[in-house]
């Protein structure tokens, strides 16, 4: 699906002729908020025996240029969850705040459970809906990671519409499409996570990286990736791609100098 | 009462022809009647200490929690009218929440102090409304560390000025803010019916020094609940104890309930203290 909104539920061009676009001509201001700026492309994870492992690269792009190359695309909420941001990077901002200020007012009483991943997805995903009802959705695909209630791996997904899926692996943008086969090939459903090991998920979503940086115009090979356990959260905001073999790119145009 | 029947209690914001508020000093004494409440700064954090009087029987124990928790990083406690202390931690709390929602970051100690006062201040200036019935202490740690600004995405600047200040800053605040409005910085605070007893022994810690750590003064702030207690021993209470820590400290630089070993630990040593008090008052008198 293309995310925008002119393309939707519009007449079939093979049945009914190319749509006249000059309806789409409303005039008036442009409408800045209603499309993204600056953004992340694919958000990676996959779940393991007893925990999550979710990845992310470190550039906002702004259309094709890499604009910022350190970009933290991962949010801790707390020892037991982390956000990850693909799409718009200010609305994501405006998101880590929303987290912020939950998390501090969660936090008023000393006793109770603490959020887990679960409670987080239901309430972001019920804002993403919110906003698109609104007119005025947030423009991000997010992946929530890591346990639910009772201590089990927990993957879902919200997007700028806010619907919400879950899977025992997920990508997020160009990886969707990408990366998603990969991680599938491995994982192909719930039944498989209790055999896959926390080595093997993390070995499996960097590849997932690194096909999607052959591959992913709008991405960088600087990244962030975080696994989630009973034990908590360990996020490391500055990993390389490693072994990366660009043999494959001899034979593809567009790849390197060659022209035809 | 000598003001009985000159009118000049009768309504808030009106002056006695001595300067006084009645209303305000009124205000005062709902505070007296209060359990005490404690607070103390020390070089590494801040600890917070509340004598809290047993109602009835029917509570639960260590639930109805009295100590409050404003942001992440300030905690208040008061003694005095119980709703009063509410609304006053609810407003601090909004009052914390849009700092951040303008600045990005948390509200410093005493920025929070000042505006609090200057809200309890406004409720002895109009005739619909009563002073607070309570008095405050807000402790607090301004971290010292660089705190990203909230939803901050990358590291900044490489080169050229980043925003960052150079050099040591943060650290322990201790505020408390009185039914007028008034409000002082302290290195240790004390309200509430034992607040005389409590003064005197916060004297004795030479806080000012700045040499007593997070430990000794959960330790001490336990043993100045209890001796303040000590003349009213027939009611019950129970020891609420919370703390902020440095963020290399045990709390990392947030206001939390000090953890039940360590407070049980304290109060062990301050029923000890007590008796040893006691002994020793003994052994004086036995040599005079």
């Amino acid at each position: 699906m293309n995310h925008l909104p002119q393309a939707w539920g519009r007449p079939r061009d093979d049945v009914y002729g190319a749509y006249d676009q000059s309806h789409f001509q409303m005039g008036g201001p442009n409408q800045h908020t209603q499309s993204p700026i600056v953004t992340g492309t694919s958000v990676v994870a996959a779940k393991f025996k007893d925990g999550i492992v979710i990845a992310a690269d470190n550039l906002a792009s702004y259309g094709s240029l890499a604009r910022f190359t350190d970009v933290k695309r991962l949010r801790k909420f707390n020892d037991q969850v982390v956000v990850g941001f693909g799409g718009d990077v200010s609305d994501m901002q405006y998101l880590d705040r929303l987290l912020n200020s939950l998390d501090i007012r969660e936090n008023y009483g000393s006793d109770g459970t603490p959020l887990n991943a679960k409670n987080l997805h239901t309430y972001l995903s019920k804002v993403m809906y919110k906003r698109r009802s609104d007119f005025n959705p947030l423009w991000n695909h997010l992946l929530i990671a890591g346990l639910d209630g009772e201590d089990k791996p927990f993957l879902a997904s919200a997007d700028l519409l806010g619907t919400t899926f879950s899977a025992p692996t997920l990508a997020t943008g160009f990886g969707a499409h990408l990366a998603q086969p990969i991680l599938r090939r491995s994982i192909p459903d719930e039944a498989a996570v209790p055999n896959v090991s926390r080595e093997e998920a993390v070995l499996l979503v960097k590849e997932a990286m690194k096909v999607l940086f052959y591959r992913d115009a709008r991405s960088m090979d600087k990244y962030s990736i975080a696994v989630v356990t009973k034990d908590g959260v360990e996020l490391k905001q500055d990993e390389k791609l490693e072994s990366q073999s660009w043999a494959f790119a001899e034979g593809i145009r567009g790849y390197g100098t060659q022209v035809n | 009462m000598t003001s009985i029947g000159t009118g000049y209690d009768l309504q808030n914001s009106v002056f006695s022809p001595d300067g006084r508020n009645f209303q305000v000093e009124y205000a005062v004494k709902a505070v007296e009647n209060g359990g005490t409440a404690v607070g103390i700064r020390c070089k590494d954090g801040v600890v917070l200490a509340l004598e809290k009087l047993i109602t009835s029987k029917l509570l639960k124990p260590e639930a109805n929690k009295r100590i409050a928790t404003v942001d992440r990083n300030i905690g208040v406690v008061s003694s005095g009218l119980l709703p009063d202390g509410r609304h006053f931690v609810s407003r601090a709390r909004d009052e914390a929440a849009d700092w951040r929602r303008l600045w990005k970051g948390p509200i410093p100690t005493a920025t929070l102090a000042n505006r609090m006062g200057s809200y309890v201040q406004a409720y002895t200036l109009y005739s619909s409304v009563r002073p607070f019935g309570i008095t405050a202490i807000v402790g607090g740690w301004d971290s010292e560390a660089d705190v990203p600004v909230d939803g901050e995405v990358g590291s900044g600047p490489k080169v050229g000025s980043g925003g960052k200040k150079e050099g040591a800053h943060g650290g322990p605040y201790l505020y408390m803010i009185e039914p007028s409005g008034l409000y002082w910085g302290y290195y240790g605070a004390a309200t509430g019916k034992g607040r005389q007893i409590a003064k005197s022994e916060l004297e004795k810690l030479n806080l000012s020094e700045g040499n007593l750590s997070l430990e000794e003064g959960v330790k001490e702030a336990a043993r100045i609940i209890y001796v303040a207690h000590d003349d009213n021993k027939d009611k019950e209470f129970e020891l609420e104890m919370t703390w902020i820590s440095s963020v290399d400290g045990p709390t990392k630089g947030r206001h939390e309930e000090v953890p039940k070993e360590i407070r049980e630990e304290a109060e062990k040593l301050a029923k000890k203290a007590l008796e040893g008090d006691d002994d020793e008052d003994d052994e004086e008198k036995m040599e005079e």
